[in-house]
């Protein structure tokens, strides 16, 4: 495929740019490719290289002490990873996998640096991409820290369960985070832990409620 | 017949994003159109449905009690 110049000019990063700029920009970027499972990122290690992915998705994780997978962030084409250990000099906070083949644009640390002394428009581009990250992980911390969406999960599976009201609708995940105001990651963290509880079992495109009381107890319902 | 994924074509722009993930072959592109084929192996990942940009695949959950419950 090699290195579009019509691509780089579409990224947040290098909008309102001239033809000239994104030309000197574009000799800086490479093209990577990876398969489905290619692990791109590990957390915890330093990271030189900023990516952009062309094309596939890539998922954004961290894995507990017990082997869980938390996805916090799907990357599209058009999106970039590894922002933060590039600009902050630091380690990455996730890590980074290929959900499917993908074809990636990457630029190195010391060239994007170059590139923002040079033309202040792509410092301001960096951040807007950034004040948007922010605001996205302000809601996920929001998510985490003040709202108890397993017990609303739990209440909305009580409610679904019983047929009188749910009159036999099938709910997706980004249905059920709707309803409940939250993200359709934290449903799915939700229902794992609400498995590992033993108070629902998934059966492919079933949620069994195999214990009421305790469904209920998180609820916070009588 | 098995329950599979389900595809609104009004939403769908027919990226392949679903395509590329879907581990099980359940999903294919073919004439600039994504259609779901019935296999065995679909064990209701819900990838597909995660990396849609478009909103465009669902894989809704039914939700029962289970009956031996007091």
């Amino acid at each position: 495929m090699g290195v579009q110049i019509e691509f780089i000019k579409s990224l947040p990063y290098f909008t309102g740019l001239d033809d000239n700029v994104l030309g000197i920009i574009g000799k800086y970027v490479f093209e990577k490719k990876a398969d489905r499972g290619e692990i791109l990122s590990f957390e915890g290690e330093p990271s030189d290289t900023l990516y952009f992915v062309v094309a596939g998705v890539v998922k954004v994780f961290k894995t507990s002490a017990d082997g869980k997978e938390q996805i916090f962030h799907i990357i599209r084409p058009g999106e970039s990873f590894n922002d933060v250990p590039v600009l902050s000099g630091g380690v990455n906070p996730f890590s980074i996998e290929a959900m499917g083949p993908v074809v990636l644009n990457g630029m190195k640390k010391k060239d994007l640096e170059a590139v923002m002394r040079e033309h202040p428009q792509v410092a301001l581009n960096v951040i807007q991409v950034l004040s948007v990250r922010v605001q996205e992980l302000i809601s996920l911390v929001e998510d985490f820290s003040f709202r108890h969406v397993t017990g609303r999960v739990a209440k909305m599976l009580l409610e679904y369960a019983d047929n009188r009201i749910s009159e036999g609708r099938r709910l997706t995940q980004q249905e059920m985070a709707g309803m409940i105001g939250t993200a359709r990651e934290m449903v799915g963290r939700s229902l794992k832990s609400l498995e590992d509880e033993g108070a629902i079992r998934i059966e492919r495109n079933r949620i069994i409620v195999t214990d009421q009381r305790a469904l209920r107890e998180t609820a916070g319902v009588s | 017949m098995k329950v599979m994924p389900i595809i609104d074509e009004e939403k769908c722009q027919r990226c392949g994003l679903c395509v590329s993930v879907c581990q099980c072959g359940a999903l294919v592109l073919s004439e600039n159109r994504v259609t779901v084929i019935e296999v065995d192996d679909c064990h209701w990942c819900t990838l597909c449905e995660l990396v849609c940009p478009n909103g465009a695949i669902s894989c809704p959950f039914e939700i029962v009690i289970e009956n031996n419950q007091a």
